[in-house]
């Protein structure tokens, strides 16, 4: 047996989210000589700049009268570079623990330790987990038929699928397991798809030849089996319910930003979004644990890219009187100083 | 026009009506937020969550068929879709809103 992967990493900060807030904590930060590591469940740094729209135009941020969001990404990192930033990507923070008053550990979904003396989270949206619908019981067979993702397409080897959803990653899926299944149903809430044409195209042409049904205007209602799924309800737009066996139920309605994990470490919740204290550094309810930039919420909150340069920055001399509790606290210019690097 | 009416069908089927600016480059998913409806508009009005997803049930011609594929793709994704699903944040207000009836679906 391969022995579970186990790494250990000591910081100053342990920043939660790679975004443009938590790459400019990063900066703020090392003006001040701490460290910081970051984590970020995407593989790469930028967040959703960088993930969803690298080719859209901002026109406010400072200085820039228009930057490509990769490019502001870009050149973040290179603001950064000289304060040399650890990173864990593409692995989540699953769990949090405050062993003292500036003694924290983040455990990540890949087994890292990240050892720090706060913990700030600039987590923007959240994590994209897949959203599940509204159906009754739908818990209960999670893991036991009802699959939210396919991992390993051989495990439908053989097996009768139902799939639902009608956007790409349904019809995708739908075209690639037709060939694996033995039995494939596709339900979708509408008569038509707007996914790609090609996609598209081969659904039909796939139902046509009889290896895959597929059912529109209808919608999966109920779920039932004896501790295991072995049915599924499907009722149409007439109200009409028709019974299908089957091994595994794939719902496929998409990608929903949640707090995830964090949303259980005992910080104060509102609206999907976490409170701090924006008078003074941006604080959570818990000491020692910073929210910064989209995921934070206080009376004004605006979630633009600039307000979370400005929680940063306050976060950052806020932690670093946190860390050297028996020191005075001095603002420097970086036009008096410039940047020293590690 | 300087102001149009929007009907909304509430939870339990009443019908309230809301007045919304045209010259003020507001989308329908602001107006339905700012008069107190529980839109989260998680993203900020980028058609990157759900969260603001309406049924036009009058009117739907009128405001036109979604407009972006970003849209499209995050409507075909929803378990609670309808012939007359849009984003509210993709509706810009401005006259072809006059009169429109919407319910709040949200991403559920």
């Amino acid at each position: 047996m391969r022995p579970e992967k186990q790494m250990m990493i000591q910081t100053d900060i342990c920043i939660i989210g790679a975004g443009p807030v938590g790459l400019f904590a990063v900066f703020e930060a090392g003006l001040l000589g701490m460290r910081c590591h970051l984590v970020d469940v995407l593989p790469q740094a930028g967040g959703q700049l960088t993930e969803i729209y690298p080719k859209k135009p901002i026109y406010d941020i400072p200085g820039y009268p228009e930057v490509l969001a990769g490019d502001l990404v870009k050149e973040q990192l290179k603001q950064i570079d000289p304060f040399k930033p650890t990173w864990s990507l593409g692995q989540k923070a699953v769990k949090m623990e405050r062993r003292g008053e500036t003694d924290f550990v983040t455990f990540t979904s890949e087994g890292e330790e990240i050892h720090s003396k706060v913990l700030v989270i600039a987590g923007g949206l959240g994590v994209f987990e897949p959203r599940k619908p509204p159906i009754p019981n739908i818990e209960a067979y999670e893991g036991k038929g009802i699959e939210y993702m396919v991992k390993d397409p051989e495990t439908f080897r053989g097996k009768k699928l139902v799939l639902a959803g009608g956007g790409d990653s349904a019809l995708d899926w739908a075209v690639f397991l037709s060939d694996l299944a033995s039995e494939l149903t596709l339900v979708h809430r509408t008569k038509r798809f707007r996914g790609a044409p090609d996609s598209v195209e081969k659904v039909f042409k796939l139902a046509e030849e009889g290896k895959m049904r597929l059912l529109l205007d209808s919608n999966v209602t109920e779920l039932k089996g004896d501790g295991r799924l072995d049915h599924i309800v499907v009722t149409n737009k007439e109200g009409w319910p028709e019974h299908i066996e089957t091994d595994y139920f794939i719902p496929l309605f998409g990608l929903k930003p949640e707090l995830g994990p964090l949303a259980d470490w005992g910080l104060d919740i509102e609206d999907n979004a976490i409170k701090v204290n924006n008078a003074l550094d941006y604080q959570t309810n818990v000491d020692g644990v910073y929210a910064i930039g989209d995921i934070n919420t206080y009376p004004g909150k605006l979630k633009l890219i600039l307000c979370g340069y400005h929680e940063a920055a306050l976060m950052a001399q806020s932690a670093w009187k946190k860390i050297n509790p028996d020191k005075k606290f001095n603002l420097k210019y970086t036009t008096v100083n410039g940047v020293n690097g590690f | 026009m300087d102001v149009v009416k929007i009907r909304v069908e509430e939870e339990d089927g009443k019908i309230a009506e809301l007045e919304a600016p045209t010259d003020m480059a507001l989308n329908l998913m602001e107006v339905l937020k700012g008069s107190g409806y529980p839109v989260l508009a998680t993203c900020g009005g980028m058609a990157l969550c759900a969260t603001c997803h309406v049924q036009v049930k009058e009117g739907f011609d009128q405001v036109g068929e979604p407009a972006t594929d970003d849209e499209w793709a995050m409507l075909d994704t929803l378990y609670n879709l309808t012939d007359e699903s849009r984003l509210a944040c993709q509706i810009k207000i401005d006259d072809n809103c006059d009169n429109i009836l919407v319910k709040h679906l949200g991403d559920e």
